[in-house]
């Protein structure tokens, strides 16, 4: 498998994300030097100074490992997607974004033109007399100046090109990247696959969480804000609305340990295809209320149910949002 | 990926640096050559964007310190902290002692892991290879097979040491949880506290070598020196940075000071005031504004005391203190000023660009040991004061922090039940981007003349320009314009254009 010079090619790249999953990558620490002996980087705008035109050069299946983070917000994105895809053997969605949509995705649930009044018209520093806007093509006297077209609404990876594995996490957890990594580099499992979730487990964050349960219902809602949880004890049966039922595990629950409820970012768990619906049934048994109208009115407190319940996964889950 | 369709003018020539390299996020550089072969003009572009400030209405605001860290994964805790001060600002929260040192310790830690990565993994290859090296080589692991092993080590010690800080009080080492409306999610054990504190040992020692690194590779060279000073990085702007009571820099709090290309002080401002002193100007040729003071006003893409330009960067926060707030800092402070302008005072601004990776590194041995102050305070393990709950009613607030990158402010609107109507960010790189713009320009045309062969090298030296920033497009693209304005030409085989449609 590795090439002339003995080493894996790897690539990273980043779509419409926020740079924590380049970041989660070096996060692997003193493995990276160890990486470093299997392979070397032919591609990495973060970190290294290969330009696209390099990667056009490349001969097709010239990268070993290519790894995608961000979702596909506009056509330049899709672009380097269909590039990378062609030149290389097993391209990896890194991250919630790439795999689910991830956070950039709940702009799915506004309108662009919304979405542009605010960026550009009413917005409290913005000084826009002349209504100017961005323009996909602008004159200059000396020649067309492109910026790329934005698509209706965040695209996950798999539905612009094939995936061969999905690594979930925002960013994905330093010893999942290494596991992964490891079986993919040492041959444990196949460069091409059909999107397999690696890097994660079979369970949830539940399954992973030392807080005890104590089989209490839900009595009411409660905002983080306002509220001292009890330490040691599950933050669901407290009133705060966690994700961990409804979310896979492989972070080893690390947001618990500081306190705070998981927010649901390794996306569903493997027994369901939507998060959301996942949470809306763990839900269900454990709310305090015996008549319908009473689960109404507690759910009712929960003030924003779809940025909480699919905050990752607004490009992957039923929740799809007309445009 | 510049499309090979872009009409150029007769007359012109076009260069494209695509993407740009090295950086935090997406940018491309397009230079127009005359006839001659000297730089007609040269555009900076950002052809990315999300959309947090529309996606994040509707959401309660005490979610903003988890979302916006989202907008940038390299500064989580720089949005962490001005979205959890102008949560603080939303609910009239009056945080304790213990909760706004806990707050300024987590921010310093972080900062010396940040400022770490940016000097090593971006800034160095240019200094340690060479401007002109083989840009195979010109990374991190090219840094570490030239310093050594050990110094590598280090290297990746100190970011991994930070990350464990960052888990100790967020539980995640990347997107940290913890910052919250009225102080932490959680306070810090003994234990905790101990291991911190042996943390920010080792991060002084190492920010103090750093600094002497710095010396040796960079100012050691009389080339770089000369690069430095007399190549084409130079532009008189205006300043902004946070200040203590003290008119020291601080990362975490204090007020906005903003001082004039000669250095006098222009104005401050608080929080709340700012949208009293800073306006945004929209470009139609990239998805990015560019801020400017107000009161100046917006003269175009240039220099000078009657332009409206400012830069926020790490020399900018030099340039608009009076000093810093630990003493070793505070002697590299003095060594820098005297050196490049003569003045140990640093009342008289520097503005050589490319000595805001001096700064940079200066700035990382002050978050170093006011990291150590910090955590040694005798507050800090305080069970009960890391926190109070918030239940006044919420309304309106904003934060503001000093970003790795520049000054970040958060303003937010909710309703009663604090679920946010209104978003408004102004974030550190964006402060700089029309500066940016100018630098690169500058740099093209100090360093593209007619004959001169452009080679990768001159190309790599433009992008030196915007690396002295360290710039974040991830942050800077956190607006995104919804419904796309699209225009649509029929030209004829001359290329005249013989009818229009546009949908905006």
């Amino acid at each position: 498998m590795p090439s002339a010079n003995g080493k894996l090619k790897v690539g990273m790249y980043w779509a419409a994300s926020c740079g924590g999953c380049d970041i989660s990558l070096l996060e692997i620490g003193p493995r990276l030097l160890e990486l470093l002996q299997i392979a070397e980087v032919v591609f990495w705008p973060c970190a290294a100074d290969f330009k696209y035109a390099n990667v056009v050069g490349y001969p097709d299946a010239f990268i070993d490992l290519c790894f995608f983070n961000g979702g596909v917000r506009n056509s330049e994105q899709e672009e380097v997607a269909r590039l990378l895809r062609k030149k290389s053997k097993s391209l990896i969605a890194y991250g919630a974004c790439a795999s689910g949509g991830g956070i950039p995705a709940l702009a799915n649930l506004k309108s662009r033109d919304a979405i542009f009044d605010a960026a550009y018209h009413h917005n409290p520093s913005t000084q826009n007399p002349e209504g100017t806007e961005p323009q996909p093509l602008v004159e200059t006297p000396l020649g067309e100046l492109e910026i790329p077209e934005f698509y209706p609404a965040v695209l996950r990876l798999r539905d612009v090109v094939p995936v061969d594995y999905e690594l979930p996490g925002c960013p994905p957890q330093a010893d999942r990247v290494w596991e992964a990594v490891q079986a993919v580099a040492g041959g444990a499992v196949p460069l091409r696959n059909a999107g397999l979730k690696v890097g994660c487990t079979d369970k949830t964050v539940c399954d992973e969480c030392s807080r005890e349960k104590k089989q209490a219902k839900i009595a009411r809602f409660k905002r983080h804000h306002q509220v001292r949880p009890e330490p040691g004890w599950c933050l669901l049966e407290q009133g705060l609305l966690c994700m961990g039922p409804a979310t896979r595990g492989g972070c080893g629950a690390l947001c618990l340990k500081a306190d705070m409820p998981c927010e649901g970012c390794y996306g569903p768990p493997p027994s369901a295809e939507d998060q959301a619906t996942s949470m809306m049934g763990a839900l269900g048994a454990l709310l305090d209320a015996t008549t319908e109208e009473r689960a109404r009115e507690l759910v009712a407190e929960i003030p924003d149910p779809v940025g909480g319940f699919a905050r990752f996964s607004l490009a992957s889950g039923y929740l799809k949002v007309a445009k | 990926m510049t499309s090979p369709h872009a009409k150029t003018s007769d007359g012109y020539r076009r260069i494209s640096i695509d993407p740009i390299t090295r950086l935090e996020g997406h940018g491309k550089i397009d230079i127009f050559l005359d006839g001659d072969g000297n730089v007609a003009e040269c555009f900076f572009q950002v052809p990315e964007l999300r959309g947090f400030e529309k996606f994040c209405e509707g959401r309660p605001v005490e979610e903003m310190p988890r979302l916006t860290p989202r907008i940038c994964g390299v500064c989580p805790e720089a949005h962490m902290m001005a979205a959890a001060k102008a949560c603080d600002a939303v609910y009239g929260a009056e945080l304790p002692l213990t909760a706004r040192l806990l707050r300024e310790l987590q921010y310093n830690i972080f900062y010396v892991t940040d400022h770490t990565t940016n000097f090593y993994a971006l800034a160095a290859p240019d200094f340690v290879m060479g401007p002109t090296s083989d840009p195979a080589t010109r990374n991190l692991i090219g840094v570490i097979g030239k310093v050594g092993l050990e110094i590598g080590r280090e290297v990746i010690k100190c970011r991994a040491w930070g990350h464990e800080a960052a888990a100790i009080f967020g539980g995640k080492p990347v997107n940290p949880a913890n910052a919250i409306p009225g102080g932490m999610s959680k306070g810090l054990s003994a234990q905790e506290r101990d291991r911190l504190e042996e943390i920010c040992r080792f991060m002084q020692e190492f920010a103090t070598f750093t600094l002497k690194l710095f010396h040796d590779v960079v100012l050691a060279n009389p080339e770089y020196v000369e690069l430095i000073l007399k190549g084409p990085y130079y532009h008189e702007t205006y300043s902004m940075g946070l200040v203590d009571e003290k008119n020291r820099v601080n990362f975490y709090d204090g007020k906005v000071r903003v001082v004039d290309p000669k250095g006098k002080e222009f104005c401050t401002y608080q929080p709340r005031e700012y949208a009293q002193h800073v306006a945004e100007r929209v470009e139609p040729w990239t998805y990015l504004k560019f801020p400017y003071l107000k009161a100046v006003g917006w003269k175009g893409f240039v220099d000078g005391v009657d332009s409206g330009v400012y830069r926020a960067t790490p020399q900018s926060r030099l340039n608009v203190a009076d000093g810093m707030n630990s003493p070793r800092a505070q002697e590299a402070y003095e060594e820098y000023f005297e050196t490049l302008t003569g003045d140990r005072s640093g009342k008289t601004p520097v503005h050589h660009t490319l000595a805001i990776h001096w700064a940079r590194v200066i700035e990382l041995l002050n978050a170093a040991e006011r990291g150590l102050e910090l955590v040694r305070h005798p507050a800090i393990t305080d069970p009960q004061a890391f926190r109070v709950l918030c239940d006044k009613t919420p309304g309106e607030g904003v934060g503001i922090v000093e970003a790795p990158r520049g000054t970040l402010t958060h303003h937010y609107v909710t309703d009663e039940r604090g679920v946010l109507q209104k978003a408004n960010l102004i974030v550190g790189t964006t402060n700089n981007h029309a500066a940016i713009c100018m630098s690169i320009k500058r740099a093209a045309q100090g360093l593209i003349r007619k004959g001169v062969e452009v080679t990768e090298g001159v190309l790599n030296m433009i992008e030196m320009a915007f690396r002295a920033y360290d710039p974040c497009f991830g942050c800077a693209t956190h607006s995104l314009p919804g419904r796309m304005p699209l225009r649509v030409r029929v030209r004829d085989l001359d290329g005249a254009i013989l009818a229009e449609r546009t949908r905006g």
